[in-house]
């Protein structure tokens, strides 16, 4: 075991953590601990654009974006920190410009912006030109453009530590976050790291579902260590499906192309989305569109020979919008389905995409225990938080700016909360022991289930269980099926036993993080009898503000993957917008 | 270890049922684990799969059906990681970008596709190689935008042509392609390779950056730009398009004439 001292860690090297890393790596001592490469994180898959009321080529201001995130989200959205977003949007967007991020230009010189869904002119009256972006790799450059600004503050990384575990100190005042452990790839030593202040910044889950633009690597790992720590996580029963995944694969085609003009159609060549969206049509939000799909696909007006997807016309936008504004989904759609966008529309279908849930925490990055206290010590953004800034359903483009909003607050929140501290609380007694034990667990002979067939049939129960529609049935054959694979995964063999670049074990040990979250996530939403956002249960198709106008809080009860998980309230913050019949 | 194929299969339990349509595929796979070999093997598995699976599938089904051991990088799975370059039938590819029936003669019922790891760099287990050589060749060539004075309240102001001007080269993964394919950084290791140079060429085109001169300095090394002998390896490697070999004559030609 080697043991390390820092004033702040950060795990993860996304978009969140290096704009953390940034903040905090220029006040105080910081280390990002990060499974993967820091270029390989998802963010750079993100590809639409970042919002901000820039106004650089037609109207539009910060509360206008406020408002359509609250509605967006279906009015569970914590409307000060929403306000905080979409406020601090333009100088977050203006601040990655001067780190050297190569945005689209105007022909004057400015940065460029495009429509995308959801976001509008004074409250709803049009699609409103919001969002920043460099083609449609915005993510890449962002994730690009902070890496190299990591470079040149010579922020110190951990590349390929796996941290499997936080260590908590009690006190007389609760719990203290002290540090993390994590296990190194290369060598299958465990690191434990003592630190004032640990930020998790590891994103998201997606491989809970089997269609999905997520990378095999976003298994909800931060989320599962705080949920196995008692700690609570936050509405996990919101997980956003993106309209447009490639259908089959369900690879990500942004919605900057519907932005940039593009048309939803049936089988029969109908733009379907004026019927369910007369003004915005087909830039609705996403939960909407996905919806109005797989309802054309369900009442049989899909297309192809199985009728099972919609398609995506982009032919009237020319070759040459497609190969300078739209250059990477139009080879993605040639490379994986031979279809060329210019000549013929591309066959789409919901993508299971981006949890709106996660790790509570305040508008500082501060992580909750309950609904009142923090954790001192503890900070969370991106993905794997839930500020709450997207509610039940997050708006296009702005988990580009979450990352770099509130990454940015919890960098600084956590450097300055370190720095107020003259010395370091001790570490819990053996805080290396649960994670020796989980590795020493995993390698052992103790079965023969393989990894794989546990996580295909999750992903695959998922998919057919809990995805854009479900139902009470749905969600209890998904509920038996997860825990009938929670017991089998006690049983799992792990076959490489080295210590050297053990993948298969990082395997089996992120298949128990998914197996996890797939129970909260159902259980959350067996448990919300209501449709709201990207949560539409068919038998409870209205919104019930007078039961369920309130966050989900998770709580694990007990030790142990099969353990219960208790369920509570945490009521939803309001300032200045009443809730209202969500129409666009 | 000897280094001789031997066709490993089903080690693993049942396999997964064979979809319609699919074909036999011998993998032979380059494999070496420096805690029990003493040299690398080779290892060959006949899996079957669809002329639509990508390359980075058919490692899958070894890895989770047949041989566990087996070891590489991948994440994004479409191409915009970065993370499983490796070398496919003999040309660096991402394992994520290549399709299967790209790999196939029409009506072949068989094939077999050799994968190795990227060369030029250390090998750490099987097709994952130490990747730090090339990030400390990126870091080397000042990969951020430099500027010196105040900075404005709002946006720097570019032209739509000045933006353009760099374009190709913001596209860039970091996946190593180039660099690998490159016979010059195979017997130099110390040459900065193409992948450093495009990243410094994104920022010497870029008229708000302020520290070309700095970069090229630095390239007009000994290990730089020089090195190169065009022989667009890299440029026939990038999964991203990039057009590599360009990128490193404009760098070439920056700094015989002293300007960008």
């Amino acid at each position: 075991m080697q043991f390390h001292k820092y004033d702040v860690i950060i795990i993860g090297a996304g978009g969140a953590g290096m704009r953390a890393a940034i903040e905090s790596g220029q006040r105080a001592r910081t280390a990002v601990l990060t499974k993967l490469y820091p270029t390989r994180s998802h963010t750079g898959a993100a590809q639409g654009g970042m919002c901000a009321a820039l106004a650089n080529v037609e109207e539009d201001n910060w509360e206008w974006h406020t408002f359509d995130t609250i509605k967006g989200g279906d009015y569970l959205v914590d409307q000060d920190a929403a306000e905080i977003m979409a406020k601090e949007a333009i100088d977050a967007v203006l601040d990655l410009e001067k780190m050297g991020l190569p945005f689209n230009r105007t022909p004057e010189g400015k940065i460029d912006q495009r429509r995308f869904g959801g976001h509008t002119r004074n409250h709803g009256e049009a699609a409103v030109r919001r969002a920043c972006y460099a083609a449609d790799r915005t993510g890449h450059m962002i994730l690009q453009t902070l890496y190299q600004n990591c470079v040149k503050h010579g922020i110190e990384f951990f590349n390929e530590f796996y941290v499997l575990d936080i260590c908590l100190t009690e006190t007389e005042n609760g719990p203290v976050c002290t540090g993390a452990v994590a296990y190194e790839l290369a060598t299958g030593e465990i690191h434990v790291f003592q630190a004032k202040s640990v930020v998790f910044a590891t994103g998201g889950f997606g491989k809970v579902f089997k269609t999905t633009s997520n990378a095999h690597t976003l298994t909800g790992d931060g989320m599962g260590i705080v949920f196995r720590k008692g700690l609570p996580l936050e509405d996990m029963e919101f997980y956003q499906f993106h309209p447009t995944g490639l259908a089959g694969l369900g690879i990500l085609l942004t919605e900057g192309a519907r932005g940039e003009g593009a048309i939803l159609r049936n089988a029969s060549g109908e733009r379907f989305m004026e019927r369910y969206a007369p003004t915005i049509k087909d830039l609705a939000p996403r939960d909407i569109v996905a919806r109005s799909m797989a309802l054309e696909v369900l009442e049989g007006r899909g297309a192809g020979p199985n009728k099972d997807y919609v398609l995506l016309d982009c032919t009237h936008l020319g070759a040459e919008v497609l190969e300078t504004k739209l250059p990477d989904i139009t080879e993605f759609a040639r490379t994986y389905l031979a279809v060329d966008p210019v000549v013929e529309p591309v066959p789409v279908y919901p993508t299971a995409h981006y949890a709106m849930g996660g790790i509570p925490t305040n508008i500082h990055g501060e992580v909750l225990r309950d609904n009142d206290n923090i954790v001192p010590g503890l900070y969370a953004a991106g993905e794997c938080a839930c500020v709450s800034v997207h509610g039940a359903n997050r708006l296009g483009t702005n988990s580009l700016l979450d990352i770099n909003v509130f990454g940015r607050r919890a960098g600084i929140a956590a450097a300055e909360y370190a720095l107020s501290r003259e010395s370091h609380v001790e570490l819990p007694e053996n805080p290396a022991a649960s994670v020796e034990a989980q590795v020493a667990l995993a390698l052992s002979e103790h079965g023969q289930e393989r990894v794989a067939d546990i996580r295909t049939e999750l992903q695959a129960t998922m998919d057919a269980n809990a995805s854009v529609y479900r139902t009470e049935d749905t969600l209890k054959t998904a509920l038996h099926d997860v825990q009938a694979l929670k017991e089998r995964y006690a049983h799992i063999s792990v076959q490489d036993k080295g210590k050297r670049f053990n993948t298969d074990l990082l395997e089996a040990v992120e298949l128990g993080f998914l197996l996890e979250l797939a129970e909260v996530l159902v259980h959350g939403a067996l448990q919300r009898k209501e449709s709201r956002g990207g949560h539409a249960r068919e038998d409870y198709p209205n919104r019930d503000d007078t039961n369920f106008m309130r966050h989900s809080m998770f709580y694990k009860q007990g030790e142990g993957l099969t353990a219960d998980i208790r369920m509570d309230f945490k009521p939803v913050t309001f300032t200045r917008y009443k809730p209202m019949e969500r129409k666009y | 270890m000897t280094a001789t194929a031997e066709t490993v299969s089903g080690s693993r339990g049942s396999q997964p049922p064979v979809p319609d349509g699919a074909v036999t595929v011998t993998v032979k796979i380059r494999r070496f684990n420096p805690e029990i070999d003493d040299e690398p093997r080779w290892d060959s598995f006949d899996i079957p799969a669809l002329p639509s699976d990508r390359v980075l599938n058919l490692l899958h089904h070894i890895k989770w059906y047949v041989d566990g051991t087996l070891t590489f990088r991948r994440s994004c799975a479409h191409g915009i990681c970065g993370s499983d370059a490796m070398r496919i039938n003999g040309v660096n590819r991402l394992a994520c970008k290549v399709l299967l029936k790209d790999l196939l003669e029409k009506g072949d019922k068989r094939t077999t596709i050799t994968i190795e790891p990227i060369k030029g760099l250390p090998v750490n287990k099987d097709l994952l190689v130490d990747m730090e050589p090339f990030f400390e060749a990126f870091r080397a060539v000042k990969p951020y935008l430099v500027t010196y004075g105040n900075e404005p309240t709002r946006e720097r102001i570019q032209s739509v042509a000045d933006r353009e001007r760099f374009d190709d080269t913001t596209k860039c993964i970091l996946c190593a392609c180039c660099t690998t394919s490159c016979p010059v950084y195979w017997t130099e290791g110390s040459y900065f390779g193409p992948a450093a140079i495009v990243n410094a060429h994104r920022f010497i085109f870029d008229s708000r950056d302020e520290g070309a001169e700095e970069r090229l300095d630095i390239l007009n090394d000994i290990d730089g730009v020089w090195r190169c002998r065009t022989t667009f390896n890299c440029t026939d490697a990038c999964p991203r398009g990039i057009q590599v070999t360009k990128a490193i004559q404009e760098v070439k030609r920056a700094l015989l004439f002293k300007r960008v």
